[in-house]
């Protein structure tokens, strides 16, 4: 273990800095995924939806990734298969960073709808099976994570068509509908609330009751989590007693109000789908890392331990610096772009990405938000909410499935040679 | 740059529909001041109208091709393509069938006679109203999307077709009336303009109809 020590401070640096680039990328490419919706059915301003994203992408990062990291960290290739040589460890994680880092430049730049997710979990699958040996990869999770990349579209897909089907049913096809929507959205705020709060009591905040000596059962969760609700639920109204309707603009539209209505709600489901992305997206920059800072810190494939918290604040704080130089612009170029979503059927779709998207941080599980998302947009559409969806986007989705995975598996075996061939 | 998800929200076809129909029933609004040049004879004012008519129609003709290039395969809407394309063929056929009302009364410097004149201005203008009763349908369809084509927005719609099917028998009863007035006299008309008149009363007639079987292709759509 000399050359760990010897060479410690070198590869701690590089990890941390290729960690923040990574960081850096997802803030300011995939964030703008996620917000795009809400700015671009005018519900938020990109301000504000810069001011939400780096709140609550900081949050979620914080509060609630810790689980994807893990999976990540050691949850891919075996640590048992790495004791005799802990070095193999950090070399493959660099080159898993360098690999998914490279190829996301390539990909944005050719206009490729890429997954940051998918090209770190493909670079770790390389170097794990090729540089280290086949055994070393744990196939069983990477077939649970494949299986998720399928599940999470269709079941954003499924819970958005359920919730547009219910705005309809309830709201839009009912006599005022402008009153109905004041008297139905804080029901929706209500479940925001709740599933964050949920999902940030159950798994995020699991080591910091563990030291404070705090446990909660399954009945004080949903009790805490419903009171949160219903305090988002009541802010939530209180906002919506401001509305008036607009007589006016309903000659011309007579949802115009009714959608002003749904604007309000959509600031809510804006802060989940940021939380959401931060808990599930931060792994991809800093799993990595936390396996590297486990081998040095220990010299040891360490067993399985907490995420070190500053590795979730490095993560959070990279996101949210990659959004403010460089998400905002594509976060107006998205925005722009859509036009033809209203604030109900954002929120919709919005709100079944993520809550998928944090159900699978809840269950460590790393997926696309983008590709979640867009499954989402897709069950509003089969709901007959949209005007019209390019359905060739989701053809080139699962071409850049299929290019990604060995993409970011071959530039990772390289750079994982590499590594082996320079220290050994 | 592209983007997955900007890049799944396709160009809503609707708007480029309303649009269109709101130019088609421009043209046939263009009519009545027509006619009225047509009756005093001023073809020179006459000839500006036409100008005007067959300058909305190109406009809606752009429109329309636009949008059928705007409809590939691969776009996923609530409504079917072809209902859409349908829609938008027969919108168009309303903004031609104006321009040749007006084309051939002042290609042949139709004078109307004087006993006939208001009958025919009554009877364009019921037809006109049949016209402007669709377009308020067509109007409807951004609602009808907002509502998922379903419930209370359903029975508006209805009821404005409703309207229109009356708007157009009120059309037809007009038609008739201004038939009989005109046999009554082609005796004493020269019978090749005697010939062009009744054209041109099927031609309104069809303007008529026209617009009311856009409003019927829209019930049609809703109908699924």
């Amino acid at each position: 273990m000399e050359l760990l020590t010897q060479y410690g401070t070198l590869f701690l640096v590089l990890a941390c800095l290729f960690g923040f680039f990574m960081a850096w990328g997802v803030g300011a490419n995939d964030v703008s995924n996620a917000m795009g919706t809400s700015v671009g059915s005018k519900a938020i301003t990109i301000k504000q939806a810069i001011l939400i994203a780096m709140v609550f992408e900081f949050l979620g990062a914080y509060l609630a990734g810790g689980e994807v990291t893990s999976t990540i960290r050691d949850g891919i290739i075996d640590p048992s298969a790495l004791e005799d040589n802990p070095q193999y460890m950090v070399y493959g994680m660099l080159s898993a960073l360098l690999a998914a880092g490279i190829w996301l430049l390539v990909a944005s730049m050719k206009g490729w709808p890429v997954s940051t997710t998918h090209s770190i979990v493909g670079a770790i699958v390389g170097f794990g099976a090729v540089g280290i040996g086949v055994d070393a990869v744990n196939w069983g999770k990477i077939g649970q994570i494949a299986m998720s990349w399928i599940a999470s579209p269709l079941l954003a897909g499924t819970i958005s068509f359920a919730l547009f089907a219910s705005v309809q049913s309830l709201i839009l096809t009912r006599e005022d509908p402008f009153a109905r929507a004041k008297r139905y959205i804080p029901y929706y705020m209500f479940a925001v609330g709740f599933l964050i709060t949920c999902v940030t009591l159950i798994k995020g905040l699991k080591h910091v009751f563990a030291a404070s000596h705090i446990s909660l059962n399954g009945f004080e969760i949903v009790l805490y989590s419903s009171l949160v609700g219903l305090v988002v639920a009541v802010f939530g109204a209180l906002l919506l007693r401001r509305i008036e309707p607009d007589a006016a603009a309903e000659r011309d539209n007579r949802f115009h109000s009714v959608e002003r209505v749904f604007a309000v709600l959509m600031v809510f489901t804006a802060c989940s789908m940021a939380f959401a992305h931060g808990s599930n997206d931060v792994a991809n920059a800093i799993g990595p890392l936390a396996a590297i800072v486990g081998v040095l810190d220990t010299g040891t494939i360490a067993a399985k331990s907490k995420v070190p918290d500053w590795i979730l604040l490095l993560g959070g704080i990279g996101i949210v610096v990659g959004l403010a130089t460089y998400g905002y612009k594509v976060m107006a170029t998205v925005g722009r772009k859509i036009t033809e979503l209203t604030p109900s059927r954002g929120f919709a779709a919005e709100l079944g990405a993520a809550s998928t998207v944090v159900l699978a941080s809840a269950g460590g599980i790393p997926v696309s938000t983008t590709h979640t998302l867009v499954g989402a947009v897709l069950g509003v559409g089969l709901a007959r909410g949209i005007a019209a969806i390019n359905l060739r986007v989701v053809g080139g989705i699962f071409m850049s499935w299929l290019i990604t995975l060995p993409a970011g598996a071959i530039l990772a075996i390289v750079f994982f040679l590499i590594f082996k061939g320079v220290f050994g | 740059m592209k983007n997955p998800v900007s890049d799944l929200f396709g160009k809503s076809p609707i708007k480029p529909l309303q649009e269109h129909m709101s130019i088609a029933t421009g043209c046939t609004e263009l009519l009545a001041g027509f006619l009225g040049h047509a009756y005093q004879g001023d073809w020179h004012a006459a000839g500006e109208s036409y100008n005007q008519i067959r300058e909305l129609e190109h406009q809606a003709d752009q429109l329309k091709r636009d949008f059928r290039l705007n409809m590939p395969n691969s776009l996923f809407m609530p409504v079917p393509r072809t209902d859409l394309l349908d829609l938008i063929a027969m919108q168009d056929e309303v903004a031609n069938i104006a321009r040749d009302i007006a084309g051939i009364m002042l290609g042949r410097k139709m004078a109307v006679p004087a006993p006939l004149q208001e009958d025919f201005s009554e009877f364009l203008a019921s037809a006109v109203a049949v016209t402007r009763q669709a377009q308020t349908a067509i109007n409807e369809l951004d609602e009808l999307l907002e509502s998922g084509f379903k419930g209370r927005e359903i029975d508006i719609v209805f009821a404005m077709i409703r309207q229109l099917d009356t708007l157009e028998m009120a059309a037809d009863g007009c038609e008739r009336e201004i038939r009989h007035k005109l046999q009554a006299l082609e005796t004493s008309l020269p019978p090749l303009d005697a010939m062009f008149l009744y054209k041109i009363i099927d031609n309104i007639g069809e303007l008529a109809n026209t617009s009311q079987r856009v409003g019927s292709r829209l019930l049609l759509l809703l109908a699924r």
